[in-house]
């Protein structure tokens, strides 16, 4: 009832390709996160998912019918904006009532529905107040309850959360998940924080200069990145690096090793350095750690550990979760 | 701030203001003085600045042409235009601000050269083309004459007003089953509803107060009141006194229009401006 299939779609703004050949099929029910740096394409992707672009070349599928030609109006995906984008001239009842009144639906079914989605959200009490009396939680709420109330096939949110500070970022969260609990509708959503990625979705598109990295689970990506890319984008703090003389040992261009993945000791281990910033946070502590041939390194270890700053120091990585890359990037296996 | 402005800047600020308020407004009140004159007084020199306020103008200017007609054709013609052009306009408008190719500003850009020529340059053909279709002192003639001369203006002010408008959520009204026109009748229009008032009310002015094509394109039948004023400006001599009645009577309408809706104006004119 809502899969999306893209087939070789490309997107050019003039000569530039923001998109090359994107292939990529998103099965009904998933929820699927579209995760990059900025200026990767990610909303260029969903907005041509959405209708609100054309392709330059490929064919976009919804539930198997082509629908690359077709526009917006008529596709049956609902979006929520970054801006929320809620029609300023008209009361929340109307903002949520206004998809229903384009399918041309009964008066009564309108209120009927309204009603239920204002429930469900709570919003019941703001009803008949207008966008700009609503705090930005609320306006969340209001294009979220827009997005609902007519059964789509499927959700597009791009950057839903960047708008709202970090504590109701994480409540949010926790609220879009909710509803693809109960919903069970396919949902797309385009973020460049790995954690939201992590958190939230069934499987993630890590998209770089409008490329896919790799599509997979949050921990297939995390536990096998296909490639440098998605090894250093995934994971919080990010993966460290050996590049050059210091990789050859282990037979490849460069080889990675999470923070967490590391062990530190004061008399003896792999490799010796120096503990530059300490970052204690109480549960963690992040350790930079200057290491003697190889360069800065981040260690993470337990809350109640105290190292200091110039502190020496010995680091052992686990050897079964080394990663090792080739010149082009790729994983070695 | 307020608080640092002293009393004494203010007062010449107001001073100042009300000066320049004086300056313009002057000829006007000054027309309207002399039109309660009679011949003799409009003339004199010294000035006479009370006048005797006599009606003997306005009865004349009355019985020589009937003022009603010329009042009823204005109308005509200011409305009618305004609002063919803004029919025209805001698809238009919307396509411009909304949906622009590389090519848009320099069509946006020859649209308003065409109001830098002269008039006067196009005045044989189109009298011609007037004369043969027949349109040559018609209301329908002229308010196509006038809604394509204002056509230019009308865009550019709905440009700039749409472009303020957030594109997100007209995308919104489309992810939500809104065709195009569902999407200008619905969300567009209502957001952009100051500044289409404002357009409409001052290309309502302009076109009342536009004295070239309804002048040289009338004889009488059609003929608004920028007509009736210089038809008293006559080859039989001025009659400053009858002239300035006429004037008087062919700027009340507008004035009055301008006075109700001066805060609509002010409001649509520094859209965006002041958000
Ligand atoms: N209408 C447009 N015309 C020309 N170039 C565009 C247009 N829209 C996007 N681009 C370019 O396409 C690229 C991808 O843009 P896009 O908005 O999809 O990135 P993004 O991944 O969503 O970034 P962000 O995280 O900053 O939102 C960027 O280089 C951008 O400059
Ligand atoms: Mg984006």
């Amino acid at each position: 009832m809502g899969s999306i299939a893209l087939e070789h779609v490309n997107k050019f703004f003039g000569t530039h390709a923001v998109i090359p050949d994107v292939s990529l099929t998103i099965e009904d029910g998933a929820f699927v996160v579209f995760v990059g740096p900025s200026g990767c394409g990610k909303s260029t992707l969903l907005r041509l998912i959405a209708g609100l672009e054309d392709t330059s070349s490929g064919i976009i599928r919804l539930d198997g019918e082509d629908v690359t030609r077709k526009g917006p109006a008529q596709r049956q995906l609902a979006m929520v904006f970054q801006s929320y984008a809620l029609y300023p001239h008209m009361t929340v009842r109307q903002n949520i009532a206004f998809p229903l009144k384009m399918a041309e639906q009964s008066k009564e079914m309108i209120a009927r529905k309204v009603e239920d989605a204002a429930r469900v959200l709570n919003l019941t009490d703001y009803l008949d107040r207008k966008p700009r009396q609503l705090s930005g939680r609320q306006r969340q709420r209001v294009a979220i309850g827009r997005a609902i109330v007519r059964q789509p096939k499927a959700f597009l949110f791009d950057e839903p959360l960047s708008n709202l500070d970090a504590a109701l970022r994480v409540n949010m969260r926790l609220e879009i998940t909710e509803l693809h609990q109960q919903l069970k509708t396919t949902m797309v959503y385009v973020t460049h924080d790995q954690v939201e990625a992590m958190t939230m979705a069934d499987r993630i598109v890590v998209l770089n200069a409008g490329r896919v990295e790799q599509y997979g689970t949050p921990m297939e990506l995390y536990r096998s990145p296909a490639n440098k890319f998605v090894a250093g984008f995934i994971g919080s703090p990010k993966m460290n690096f050996i590049e050059g003389e210091a990789a050859s040992p282990f037979g490849a261009a460069s080889v990675g090793v999470r923070p967490e993945h590391m062990l530190i000791a004061r008399d003896r281990g792999e490799w010796k350095g120096r503990v530059g910033v300490a970052e204690h946070l109480g549960s963690d502590t992040f350790l930079h750690v200057h290491v003697d041939g190889i360069g800065l390194m981040t260690v993470r270890t337990g809350g109640e550990i105290d190292f200091f700053h110039g502190d020496d120091v010995w680091l052992t990585p686990d050897p079964s979760r080394l990663y090792r890359f080739a010149r082009d990037g790729q994983a070695l296996r | 701030m307020a608080r640092s402005v002293t009393l004494q800047k203010k007062l010449t600020f107001t001073a100042l203001a009300w000066a320049v308020a004086f300056l313009l407004f002057f000829p006007i009140f000054w027309t309207i003085l002399t039109s309660f004159k009679p011949e003799a007084q409009a003339i004199a020199s010294p000035p006479v600045i009370i006048p005797s306020w006599t009606l003997e103008n306005y009865v004349e200017v009355q019985a020589r042409s009937d003022y009603f007609r010329h009042f009823a054709n204005s109308v005509w013609i200011s409305v009618g235009s305004t609002l063919i052009a803004l029919l025209i306009a805001i698809p238009a408008a919307w396509a411009m601000a909304f949906a622009p190719t590389p090519k848009t500003k320099d069509v946006l850009m020859w649209m308003l050269s065409t109001k830098m020529m002269p008039a006067v340059g196009v005045l044989v053909p189109m009298y011609l083309l007037f004369h043969d279709f027949g349109l040559l002192d018609t209301v329908w003639g002229l308010t196509m004459v006038l809604t394509l001369i204002n056509l230019p203006i009308v865009i550019w002010m709905l440009y700039t007003y749409f472009k303020e408008i957030p594109v997100d959520i007209l995308e919104a009204a489309r992810m939500d089953g809104a065709v195009l026109w569902k999407e200008l009748v619905y969300v567009l229009v209502p957001m952009a509803v100051p500044g289409i008032a404002s357009t409409l009310l001052l290309n309502i002015i302009l076109a009342w107060n536009e004295a070239f094509w309804t002048i040289n394109l009338t004889a009488s039948k059609a003929a608004p009141l920028t007509a009736f004023i210089s038809s008293f400006s006559s080859p039989q001599g001025l009659f400053w006194a009858k002239l300035s009645a006429a004037s008087t009577l062919a700027i009340a309408p507008i004035l009055v229009l301008g006075w109700l809706s001066q805060r609509q104006l002010v409001r649509g004119l520094t859209f965006g401006a002041v958000k």
